[in-house]
């Protein structure tokens, strides 16, 4: 595109791509259709934005989260209407429950076909309304400009989610005025970013006379950018509390420290979630008491008091009360919470908190996460710690998809920085991890990329990897191979009295053959003995690889906190250390 | 592995007092705004006891949405924060919290007779300040204004009277006093 005023005349679909530019979006994740061919026009006339063609639309949109993600920037996507759109809807809800900045433009048919059951007609914004935070259908050409880049500032700014911009055909063909980027004064919506500074003082307050405190940080902070990682440091570090994280807050604190007791919530660590239900003063950062955090919502943290910072009013007290609500974002508000701590002459009480990290490591001497090793076949848990071992000193990025090898990785994958780990949270899409990767890897071209996936998931976006071939992205896809939709066996376990119903793996394809077919490479690895020289083998390897790791067909995750219970009524395996004073009476009947 | 026996699956909450809150949600008039704010009542299993939309600032397209909803205390925060979140939203007031709201609301009463229940009606219709705004010899419709259970009350004298049918505007609320939202 040429011409650099300001203001000029274009088509609708030279501006879509224009202000893709303007925004300085270097990829798009997209598949092309009738009704965006005006803009693939478009694109094939220029060389600013690079448009990467995925095998499915899901597939874009968990692309652009996973680059989002890795990135901190707005990821974008670009679909047709009617069965484009719907197939994105996924990815979209996946982003809005994770809270990713996504733009996704959407083809409409002409908008005098708009409400006649036209040909790949669907109502977009009627579908995508709930699953998005705001979505446009553009009717005039002279609002084109401004709806995207407003798509954008929203998507980007306050809690970031997914925006849908619907654009009907014969606006893609429209000329009009386009004008850059600038501030908008959107009058209904303002997202508050500094907190409100009496109610910080009465957290520090509450801090500050704590006996049994505890830091409950989300993926709000990992939003919120490396500064607020780097505050939250800094706060732990002078305060000296323990600090826990949900699955989506992993990396926001380096896991290597002494003061992270590990991930909590429903297959969390014992010491975290026995914290979270001891403690007096909880601080709960970026996070939302999610119910696979909670447990049974009656019986979580009951003599706690909690400080809830988030940027997002309705997350606080919507499932649990708390005592000091701050409304903003966690890196403004961590600031003022460090200058105040500092300024304050505060002195903790070091002898409670003495006793209280004695009781901690306490809990932690119990090894919840100690599983029986075998040198006949392979653990899962096993395979991740030597994935780890193997790969933590290299630069690298770890995807998952949904289920037991996810909770795994949560597990023993050792998170230090943020940024670093790309999974579905809140919604578990089955099938996120292989695309995500797809879009981190475009991002972090230099960097390993590893999606630890198990066979189920992720053969639902297998497709996916034709991708990946086309772009030469050597993403390595880990696959705990144990032939059962893993999370799916254990709840059938433990809650279904052993009826398997539909969740053995019937039928698995050959997945060495598989990645031959997709022109990557195939590696199998089923005996423990093999399995460094197959990883160091897969790491070596400059193209995709699909790792096949054949685990053990019955290992279960633990531990777990089934739902609907307390924090301290865990089901622990059977290879941790049994001390029976690291747990409460009550929670000895239990576990 | 040590599970007990009985299931893991938890019991549904035990129920809290239900309350009933007047809100007004000023809201940029823009298309779809409307299915915004109910798709959000009718996805988060909120309930709408009333609705009343109408443009009330054309110059700056701003409409009044007054929503009459019930629930707990911490439903009706949640709904309050989760209409506050939606991009056209600008304000979002509860009228009930503030206490010193006016609530109105329109009905037209079709009543149908002849002999002593038309005089009735009429005698009663004025003792209501009901307004006669359409009659034919065998039917009244009346136009009342005011609370609801002014308008509820009014609608019960009328049932055996030869009630017909009603229409209601659903309720409108304002703040006394010189201050605007």
């Amino acid at each position: 595109m040429k011409g650099n005023v300001m203001t000029r005349e274009m088509t609708g679909a030279e501006m879509v791509i224009q202000a893709l530019a303007d925004q300085n979006v270097e990829h798009v994740f997209g598949y092309p259709g009738g009704a965006v061919l005006p803009i693939y026009d478009a694109i094939f006339s220029q060389n600013q934005v690079r448009h990467i063609l995925v095998r499915h639309e899901q597939g874009a949109v968990h692309a652009a989260e996973g680059y989002a993600r890795s990135t901190g920037k707005v990821g974008c996507v670009l679909v047709t209407s009617g069965p484009g759109a719907t197939n994105a809807v996924t990815g979209l809800t996946d982003a809005l429950c994770d809270s990713i900045p996504i733009v996704c433009i959407t083809g409409q048919v002409p908008t005098h076909l708009i409400g006649n059951d036209a040909f790949q007609e669907c109502d977009t914004v009627g579908i995508t309304r709930p699953c998005t935070k705001y979505n446009y259908l553009v009717k005039r050409i002279e609002d084109l400009p401004r709806v995207l880049h407003e798509a954008f500032h929203i998507a980007s700014s306050g809690r970031p989610g997914p925006v849908v911009v619907d654009v009907p055909k014969d606006i893609q063909f429209a000329k009009g005025v386009y004008s850059k980027p600038k501030d908008f004064p959107h009058t209904g919506y303002k997202p508050k970013l500094k907190g409100d500074m009496d109610k910080i003082k009465q957290a520090i307050d509450l801090m500050a006379h704590a006996k049994r405190p505890l830091f409950y940080t989300g993926g709000g902070v990992v939003n919120s950018g490396k500064a607020a990682c780097d505050l939250l440091r800094e706060l732990v570090k002078l305060t000296g509390y323990p600090i826990t994280s949900t699955l989506m807050g992993l990396g926001a604190f380096p896991a290597a420290d002494p003061k992270w007791i590990g991930m909590l919530g429903m297959h969390g660590t014992l010491e975290a979630n026995m914290a979270m239900h001891d403690c007096d003063v909880m601080i709960c950062i970026g996070a939302r008491f999610d119910d696979r955090i909670t447990g049974r919502l009656d019986a979580f943290s009951p003599g706690s008091k909690k400080i809830h910072v988030d940027i997002d009013p309705s997350s606080i007290n919507k499932n649990v009360k708390a005592d000091v609500p701050i409304v903003g974002d966690c890196a403004h508000v961590l600031e003022d919470m460090i200058r105040l701590w500092r300024t304050g002459a505060i002195h903790p009480d070091k002898k409670s908190l003495q006793m209280w990290w004695t009781q901690i490591d306490n809990w932690r001497s119990r090894k919840s996460l100690a599983y029986r090793s075998s040198n006949d076949v392979i653990k899962p848990q096993y395979a991740i710690q030597r994935l780890y071992e193997l790969t933590k000193d290299k630069d690298v990025y770890i995807t998952t998809e949904v289920g037991q090898h996810q909770m795994w990785a949560a597990q023993f994958y050792g998170f230090q920085e943020p940024n670093r780990w790309m999974t579905s949270g809140g919604l578990g899409t089955m099938g996120y991890g292989l695309p995500a990767s797809v879009g981190v890897q475009l991002a972090h071209p230099k960097s390993l990329v590893i999606d630890i996936a198990g066979e189920a998931s992720v053969l639902m976006t297998m497709q996916e990897l034709s991708t990946a071939v086309q772009y030469r992205l050597p993403i390595k896809i880990f696959i705990l191979n144990n032939n059962y939709m893993g999370m799916v066996r254990q709840w059938q376990e433990l809650l279904h009295g052993g009826r398997y119903a539909e969740s053995y793996s019937e039928a698995l394809p050959d997945f060495v053959k598989l990645a031959e077919a997709y022109h990557a490479h195939g590696i199998r690895c089923a005996k423990p003995a093999d399995l460094d020289r197959a990883i160091k083998e897969m790491i070596a390897i400059d193209k995709p690889v699909l790792f096949d790791c054949v685990v053990d067909p019955k290992e279960n995750c633990f531990p777990m906190i089934p739902s609907g219970r307390a924090h301290n009524e865990m089901l622990l395996g059977d290879a941790g250390v049994s001390a029976e004073d690291a747990i409460t009476e009550e929670g000895k009947v239990m576990v | 592995m040590n599970a007990p026996s009985t299931t893991h699956y938890p019991a549904a909450p035990t129920a809290q007092k239900l309350e009933t809150h007047t809100l007004s949600v000023l809201v940029d008039n823009e298309p779809g705004v409307l299915a915004r704010v109910i798709g959000l009542f009718a996805g988060r299993g909120y309930n709408i006891e009333s609705l009343t939309v109408s443009e009330t600032e054309h110059r700056q397209h701003l409409s009044l949405i007054t929503i009459v909803t019930t629930g707990t205390p911490m439903v009706i925060e949640q709904i309050k924060h989760q209409l506050d979140r939606l991009v056209p939203v600008h304000h979002v007031v509860d009228m009930t919290l503030a206490g010193n709201a006016i609530e109105r609301e329109l009905a037209m009463v079709k009543v149908k007779g002849k002999g002593d229940n038309r005089v009735e009606a009429l005698r009663l219709a004025d003792a209501f300040r009901a307004r006669v705004i359409d009659a034919t010899t065998e039917s009244f419709v009346f136009e009342i204004t005011g609370a609801t259970d002014k308008i509820e009350q009014f609608i019960n004298l009328m049932l055996p009277l030869g009630l017909v049918e009603v229409a209601r505007t659903g309720i409108a609320a304002i703040m006394r006093g010189p201050e605007g939202m």
